[in-house]
């Protein structure tokens, strides 16, 4: 974990409301592991005040990329930076996903929404590991996809405008049957209600599952405990969104 | 080169600026990012006996300027917090005082008399004015007789210097400072958290778990420097100046009100290292004026009339 002062390089529109913001930032870069997140100072003064956290979308070289949805006062700050602009960035932040496990051979990346977010950068690593990939993305409509740096891409959208037309859970459903996947785990990042849907589908057919959650938080590192993610069991109730997470495996956590 | 340390009840602290009770974890979490050594001192996450688990979510949400939280005092008890945390703080220099929270007098006795078996920590910090829990918390910190039954309680247990946490939320806090400077206290912190409340309007609920929750951050600094200048105007002993603090300029303000030194909360979720920075601007600014000491800020406040205009904020 470090802060930095990060030189923005580029604000660039990849979809529908939806933006790279890319910047300067070597040690993060050099660091971050795939579903771990950063917490961006968008302003100097205290309006936003607080950090707000982003998956780290792409890292290569001295670069990082985060993406976003403009959603209110916080992303709208950092849509409107350029190049003339610093960011103070901690990071990198959280626990990643196990890609580095050995327990499967063909990772199955689903990213509903914005949950495309950990995707690329999780591609990455596992084309480098030589696992096999299957990427699964679902989105309101055709406009909002952001289909780049993945492989092996099925769409689905809400309206059909691309791809099948339904969830990206449905379309996994779908896929799963005609498709001889060896040793399948899903990866996952996307809103809560697909989270749920997905977990379920995937307990039900002893598929491993890790999914990456969303959720407000203050500090991104423990301090403030204002992101508490329910445990199914164990010895606490509660496990903490920013460093035990954001990345889960389902079985552990009740959404 | 000014004079930056000063003392409460014998202990000596480096600098005025010392970091506010669940705003930096038990210390050891952000010491990558800082250097801890340069606070004035480092107020640890409340400790109850037992290990709390906290509230539901949603426990915070960002307001104008500010922050509300109800974290509910999540913490790890105080056995844990010797057996984990100890041995870090072992390894630091700076002074370590020991926030207390509790549910009834009994068990604040009895965090402090497990606290008391080791020599590492510098002083005790009760807090009685959490707004978050359903017992002890704003249901002691409210009730004057409470406060200071449970100020006459913990100090024949203890040498160190035992400081009392006051909550703002009440008519004068002047009150309860006297009622625990009567009672022995070596000092006051001030202020806890506001009560306050957010509302989502597409779903109709409140945003918080518990419908009201804890105020802080820079838009409650105007409240706490007016209830730092009630309370040290009613008191001999120190009072800690604690609310919205995020620059010099800020603590400098509550020094000159009448805060012997002051806490930084909230601003370490955004800049761990904010304490470190703000004891480096109060020392500048000094230097900068010729003054020697930075205690000759305590009080300093001229209070007469003056019609000019102080510009800054225009």
């Amino acid at each position: 974990m470090v802060q930095e002062q990060s030189q923005v390089i580029s604000v660039s529109e990849v979809a529908r409301n939806t933006y790279v913001l890319r910047f300067h930032s070597p040690r993060i870069a050099r660091s971050v592991l795939a579903g771990q997140f950063v917490n961006i100072a968008v302003a100097d003064d205290c309006d936003p005040l607080l950090r707000r956290p982003f998956s780290i979308y792409r890292a290569h070289g001295d670069t990082c990329e985060i993406i976003f949805n403009v959603v209110g006062k916080g992303t709208l700050a950092l849509q409107k930076k350029s190049s003339r602009d610093v960011v103070n960035v901690l990071g990198p932040l959280g626990t990643p996903y196990s890609l580095e496990s050995e327990g499967f051979m063909t990772a199955v990346l689903v990213g509903g929404g914005l949950g495309v977010a950990p995707l690329p950068l999780s591609t990455l690593i596992l084309r480098n590991k030589g696992k096999e990939l299957v990427t699964i993305l679902g989105a309101r409509s055709s406009e909002y996809l952001v289909e780049q740096h993945l492989e092996n891409v099925h769409v689905s959208t809400d309206d059909g405008t691309k791809g099948m037309k339904g969830t990206a859970v449905d379309l996994l459903a779908s896929l799963l049957p005609t498709q001889r996947w060896k040793s399948p785990k899903i990866f996952a990042c996307g809103p809560t209600g697909m989270l749920r849907a997905l977990g379920k589908f995937a307990v039900d057919r002893n598929i491993p599952c890790e999914v990456s959650l969303e959720g407000p938080m203050a500090c991104g590192f423990g301090i403030c405990q204002g992101c508490p993610v329910e445990l199914v069991d164990g010895r606490s109730r509660y496990a903490l969104m920013c460093k035990d997470g954001p990345v889960f495996d389902i079985r552990r956590i009740s959404l | 080169m000014t004079k930056t340390s000063f003392s409460i009840g014998g202990v000596q602290f480096p600098n005025r600026v010392l970091v506010a009770s669940g705003t930096f974890g038990y210390g050891d979490e952000c010491s990558s990012l800082v250097d801890v050594n340069k606070l004035g001192a480092i107020i640890t996450k409340s400790l109850s006996m037992n290990p709390r688990e906290g509230n539901p979510p949603t426990r915070i949400v960002e307001t104008p300027s500010g922050m509300l939280n109800s974290i509910g005092l999540a913490n790890i008890g105080v056995e844990r917090f010797i057996t984990e945390k100890l041995p870090f703080l072992e390894t630091i220099q700076c002074p370590v005082i020991v926030n207390i929270a509790a549910s009834t007098v009994d068990e604040y006795c009895a965090v402090l008399d497990v606290l008391e078996e080791h020599s590492r920590f510098d002083g005790y910090e009760i807090n009685v004015s959490c707004p978050n829990v359903k017992e002890g918390g704003l249901s002691f910190g409210t009730d004057r007789v409470m406060t200071a039954e449970i100020t006459r309680r913990l100090r024949p247990r203890t040498k160190r210097p035992l400081i009392m946490k006051l909550t703002p939320n009440v008519a004068f806090i002047s009150e309860f400072a006297r009622a625990v400077e009567a009672e022995g206290a070596d000092a006051i912190s001030a202020v806890n958290t506001l009560i306050g409340m957010a509302v989502d309007v597409q779903k109709r609920k409140p945003v918080l778990s518990t419908v009201t929750g804890g105020l802080s951050g820079p838009a409650i600094k105007p409240v706490a420097l007016a209830k730092v200048y009630e309370a040290s105007r009613a008191v001999k002993i120190p009072v800690i100046g604690i609310g919205g603090i995020r620059t010099a300029t800020d603590a400098i303000e509550f020094l000159m009100v009448g805060a012997t030194a002051v806490q930084v909360g909230t601003m370490n979720f955004v800049d761990p290292s904010a304490g470190v920075t703000i004891a480096e601007g109060i020392q500048a600014f000094c230097e900068e004026h010729g003054i020697p000491d930075t205690g000759d800020l305590v009080g300093s406040l001229d209070a007469r009339v003056d019609s000019s205009v102080l510009t800054s904020w225009l």
